[in-house]
């Protein structure tokens, strides 16, 4: 199968791209949207954006959650804030300078056009939350303040306290709501996707499974919507919620969307380190705290004494040591990998040597309690719920976890995936980060592409077709469809082995974690790509699910969800083992300076790579789009 | 086993037009807040009234004048005469009968109206036992409390204004049928369990009424509680104070 | 260095369906450290059950950090557990001991129908916002962030009833099952705020009354912010009371509703 990467990128400079791109579009006339029905599955930023705005413009919207609510997506986990260009604080922002930063802060590996389109929406991002009322943290004189965040040297993240996703949430879930109320929006709640159906090439639609009754059915719509979040659950322990899934676009990808950079994950430098074996799964703690924290260890291998007991001068900061011109605030691999190489060289902190300090007595001897209570009161109060300890006394010890997937589905320029009419927004796909994400991007990409890309975007696409036939849901591949994911979920039911679907995700997240984590190398990601179809097999033959599957069942909803993160753990350290440079989130161990810092290959691959399902998830098919760099100077990123 | 959810997808929950408005302070009544200020509203025109009867009843402890008569006798002839002759006699007293009357019958209805609504809302019960954190025994008994009052006030009117449980009732001779009908010990006992029950009430509805009412500044919440526990004990001292006096022997009639 | 609970008893409520009529089981919790959250040792239980070919115990959960809102359960007679201004599922249990029973009930209310197991749905709250709970502000246009100052008092009290995270345990935890806290600290959050004056009136009504066809009625327990994961003061339910009456006089002439 030959398929075209054709990343429709639009002509001109690159600062005039989008408006080129805007001037040309085909528009659909007001009075014609309502002839078009999108699919938009997921609620998250990117999903409750793109629904609310779509209906706004008049599309008919159908949107569908797996939560009870649309409210619960887990963007609503996210912390420290949200970027955008506007310089409020006269510190030399522009969007060039957010773009370059994004573009080096993803170390080279994303595309230029996506990357300047995202500076370009971000302030307009900041007008329209504000105008729904979103409550971001203000100084006396009633302006808008900002904070400080990993790999900028401006102040350009807007924040709402510690809850900066869930305002941003609750805004786009808000605007959402109202155009429910309306009649614009038809919301399914517990509902899953379990297939994308294709006819003819387009996508046609998608198939759900009803999780409060388990009954499959089908949904055609002119364009399908995917905001379906990323994959890091596949690590098991992760700062993604429970349910966290790659369903959506792994099934996405098996009927031909291609996935892009899988091995592209980050792991965010802090975490609560994990307290025993069977912990479920990880909390972040935001990284704006490294605005005002500093990161140690002791500098003695295996000093056991308690942090206060340790004098300043036998303590290693070492960021600060390391990274002088950025110091706490050096990006997230970098600071991951940093706290990694003194864990690993016995200066770990806490019962189980596992942690590196982040102390805020500085902080509060400078700022006063009363300033850092206010900055970080709640991020505080959550750790000391979570172990007890006080972090105004005793510095908190974090850790590296996985906790964002740059990668994900193949998109071009419009967030079309491979798959005519099935767009990817959000964290479920690849484009704008390149290999590692900015802290406070993730927010602004999540509400840029809802709000402000795929508005325009799709009626590109949607234009055309006005007064065409689309497949209805009786549609023969419809049918299909539904057999077949109706025979998976009997299938999982029937195995009758000895071991739930959480007893292989954590096996498998244990293999992931261990050779295709923070460090990968040949003979890891090798021994990886022979063990994990060896669990799999095991999945396939030992998987007992109890319960039925016409009723809520978590355990079938699990079951499926593993099936899909087995697949993709596949494919992952395929491409890492493919990818021989060291690069952002992706670090080989072959490929270092001598100071242990990432060593790219931009000869060899400044490439996306996108890969094609074949059938057989360890063979699959590499597709490579070239990145062309015409205003960033490809150079070694330096946060020194 | 099957399930009986109607699963449809969720969509202009919020086009229904609302049914025909009625006319606009039923449309508020209508609601739970709007029942709640009633509440409030009444509730503050009778606790008005507790602290004013109460005051007034005050008179008992001043025993016969030179000329034997007691004050309190004429200040029910003064109560009954207020604004004469501009006013006929019993003018303002009827008013102000007929104000609390309403007021008390509409707390009740309202009392009553929220009641079913709260059932409704939760037709099963906890299965296991609650443990409550700050709500409090006045603000659970509520009800009992309420009606326990209610009570007491159909006997009180039936004692002391009619005269129906009070043998030799003398309608304005208010010395002689107070120490008359609380010389029995049953009844005292009962003036004494219906005013601490009316005291209970009113240590959460006083507070109450300020949230009720949105009567909500930081200046002056945290004085709110205090205020309740002060009009809760000064009627409870007042008119438990009266049975005790005249059981003890403190306030008497004589003749 | 954690250490052990031993002898766990828990009671759990088991319903198989919206009609069945559900009891509670029995479980035995024989070992558990006490640096497992709540919900770790439920997952625990869960997967011996599942061994052992018996369902998991339904229940629900996301993010496990206490912002999501998911999580919901009524245990030992409080709602979210014992611990203060936390969610289920940042609950620990070095908050329990040694030998405790341990009594696991789903939120209950007439809005609050049970699913399965402990898991309810709490739709009534997504119809509260949907009627009125928003700004209304299309995408596109909106002026430019710092347009209009926004006092930081002013700012900081609209987030402090933002913070709400729409678990229902307010109105688990009232006597009454009324929901006026979640729906007041919407109101408060969006009234505050200079954005929110254009529809305020027309917000508080719409979804006061909206409350009213699911719940029941506040009478100032004050259940509901000893139970809020968020600690979010019934002051907001005095703001909206205010806000209502003022709605109801001045509002019904120059506005209806949609």
């Amino acid at each position: 199968m030959s398929i075209n990467l054709d990343s429709k990128i639009p002509e001109g400079p690159l600062a005039d791209k989008w408006d080129n791109f805007k001037a040309d579009e085909k528009l659909v006339n007001p009075s014609n949207k309502r002839k078009f029905k999108v699919i938009v599955v997921g609620t998250g930023l990117a999903g409750a954006s793109a629904a609310a705005t779509l209906a706004e413009l008049g599309y008919q919207v159908e949107a569908f959650t797996f939560h009870d609510s649309p409210r619960r997506a887990h963007s609503i986990a996210a912390q420290g804030g949200i970027n955008a260009a506007k310089n409020y604080r006269g510190d030399g922002d522009s969007i060039h300078r957010l773009f370059y930063d994004t573009v080096k802060g993803g170390d080279f590996r994303s595309r230029e056009a996506n990357v300047h389109r995202l500076a370009q929406v971000s302030v307009d991002i900041i007008d329209q939350m504000v105008a729904q009322g979103v409550p971001f943290a203000r100084e006396y004189g009633g302006l808008l303040d900002n904070r400080s965040f990993g790999g900028a040297q401006v102040s350009r993240t807007f924040y709402a306290r510690g809850q900066t996703g869930q305002q941003l949430l609750l805004g786009a879930y808000q605007q959402m709501a109202r155009q429910i109320g309306l009649g614009n929006i038809k919301l399914w709640n517990r509902m899953e996707l379990v297939d994308v159906v294709t006819v003819d090439g387009r996508c046609a639609g998608i198939v759900t499974r009803d999780l409060m009754t388990g009954e499959v059915s089908s949904h055609a719509a002119h364009a399908t919507v995917l905001a379906t979040g990323g994959y890091g659950n596949v690590f098991f322990l992760s700062t993604n919620a429970m349910t966290c899934n790659v369903t959506a676009a792994w099934r996405a990808h098996r009927k031909g969307a291609l996935f892009a950079n899988p091995c592209y994950t980050q792991i965010h430098p802090t975490c609560i380190p994990q307290s025993d074996d069977f912990q479920s799964k990880l909390t972040l703690m935001s990284e704006s705290l490294r605005n005002d924290g500093r990161v140690w260890v002791p500098a003695r291998a295996g000093d056991d004494r308690a942090p206060d007991q340790i004098p300043e001068a036998e303590r290693d900061y070492y960021l600060e040591r390391l990274y002088p011109s950025f110091g706490n605030l050096a990006p997230r691999d970098i600071s991951s990998r940093a706290a990694k190489r003194a864990v690993d060289n016995g200066q770990g902190v806490g019962p189980l040597r596992n942690g590196v300090y982040l102390d805020f007595s500085d902080a509060v001897s400078r700022l006063g309690k009363d300033t850092v209570e206010e900055r970080y009161g709640n991020l505080f109060e959550m750790y000391e719920r979570i172990t007890g300890e006080d972090p105004y006394s005793v510095p908190m010890r974090i850790y590296p976890a996985s906790h964002y997937t740059m990668g994900g589905l193949w998109v071009d320029y419009e967030l079309m995936t491979s798959i005519p009419g099935l767009y990817a927004a959000g964290e479920a796909n690849f484009s704008d980060h390149g290999a590692n994400r900015l802290g406070a991007s993730a927010l602004m990409q999540g509400l840029a592409d809802g709000y402000f890309v795929l508005p325009y975007t799709i009626s590109n696409y949607l234009a055309p077709l006005l007064n065409q036939p689309v497949p209805g849901t009786d549609h023969e591949a419809f049918k299909v469809a539904e057999n077949a994911a109706r025979d998976r979920f009997r299938q999982y039911l029937s195995i009758g082995g000895t071991r739930s679907p959480d007893y292989f995700h954590r096996e498998l997240g244990k293999i992931i974690w261990d050779y295709c984590g923070m460090e990968r190398s040949q003979q890891g990601l090798e021994k990886a790509i022979s063990e994990i179809p060896a669990l799999y097999d095991e999945f396939c033959k030992d998987l007992r699910v109890t319960g039925g599957g016409d009723s809520l069942n978590q355990t079938l909803e699990k079951a499926g969800r593993v099936d899909d993160f087995f697949q993709l753990g596949m494919l992952m350290c395929r491409d890492a083992l493919d990818r021989e440079e060291s690069c952002g989130g992706h670090f080989r161990t072959e490929h270092q300076t001598d100071d242990g810092e990432a060593l790219r290959d931009d000869d060899n691959f400044a490439h996306v790579s996108a890969w094609e399902w074949t059938g057989d998830p360890s063979n699959p098919n590499l597709h490579k789009e070239h990145l062309e760099y015409e205003v960033a100077k490809l150079q070694t990123r330096s946060y020194k | 086993m099957a399930q009986t959810l109607s699963r449809t997808p969720v969509s202009g929950t919020a086009t229904s037009t609302p049914a025909k408005r009625k006319p606009f302070l039923l449309d508020l009544y209508s609601t739970a807040v709007g029942k709640k200020y009633v509440m409030a509203i009444t509730g503050i025109a009778m606790i008005g009234f507790v602290i004013v009867h109460m005051l007034g009843n005050l008179k008992l402890y001043q025993g016969a004048s030179a000329t034997g008569i007691y004050p309190i006798d004429t200040y029910a002839e003064w109560l009954a005469t207020l604004l004469y002759p501009a006013v006929p006699k019993y003018g303002v007293l009827w008013l102000a009968r007929i104000g609390l009357l309403t007021a008390a019958v509409l707390h009740v209805h309202a009392a009553y109206g929220l009641t079913v609504m709260n059932r409704r809302a939760r037709p099963v019960r906890y299965q296991s036992s609650r443990d409550y954190q700050v709500a409090n025994f006045a603000s659970r008994t509520m009800r009992w409390t309420g009606v326990i009052v209610l009570l007491f006030l159909f006997w009180h009117i039936a004692d002391l204004t009619l005269g129906w449980v009070n043998p030799g009732f003398i309608y304005g001779d208010v010395q002689m049928n107070v120490v008359n009908s609380l010389s029995r010990v049953p009844v005292a006992l009962f003036y004494i369990v219906a005013n601490i029950a009316l005291g209970i009430h009113l240590f959460h509805g006083t507070w109450s009424l300020f949230q009720s009412m949105g009567w909500n500044n930081p200046r002056f919440n945290s004085w709110r509680r205090g205020l309740a526990a002060a009009v809760a004990t000064v009627i409870v001292v007042g008119n438990v104070s009266f049975p005790i006096a005249i059981m003890t022997g403190v306030v008497t009639y004589n003749p | 260095m954690s250490t052990k609970l031993t002898n766990l008893k828990l009671k759990i409520w088991r319903q198989a369906g919206p009609d069945d009529a559900g009891r509670f089981e029995t479980y035995e919790i024989p070992e558990i450290s006490d640096e497992a959250s709540f919900l770790e040792m439920l997952d625990i239980l869960n997967e011996r059950l599942i061994e052992q070919g018996d369902e998991a115990i339904v229940f629900d959960h996301d993010c496990r950090e206490g912002i999501c809102g998911t999580c919901s359960l009524m245990i030992n007679g409080q709602a979210h557990g014992p611990q203060r201004a936390s969610a289920t599922c940042q609950l620990h249990m070095r908050t329990f001991n040694s030998g405790d029973e341990i009594v696991i009930e789903p939120w209950r209310a007439r809005a609050f129908p049970i699913i399965k197991d402990l898991m309810v749905d709490r739709a009534a709250f997504d119809r509260i916002v949907e009627s009125g709970g928003f700004i209304s502000a299309p995408t596109g246009g909106a002026p430019d962030a710092n347009l209009t100052p926004i006092p930081k008092p002013v700012a900081d009290a609209a987030m402090d009833a933002a913070a709400c995270i729409g678990c229902g345990a307010c109105v688990a935890a009232c006597p009454n099952g009324a929901a006026s806290l979640f729906t007041s600290a919407k109101l408060s959050h969006l009234n505050r705020l200079p954005q929110g004056q254009a529809e305020r009136f027309r917000r508080t009504e719409a979804m006061v009354d909206t409350m009213d066809d699911y719940f029941g009625s506040c009478t100032n327990h004050g259940e509901c912010q000893a139970a809020c994961p968020k600690e979010i003061s019934i002051d907001m339910i005095a703001l909206m009371n205010s806000d209502y009456r003022k709605a109801k006089f001045k509002n019904r002439k120059n506005l209806s509703r949609i």
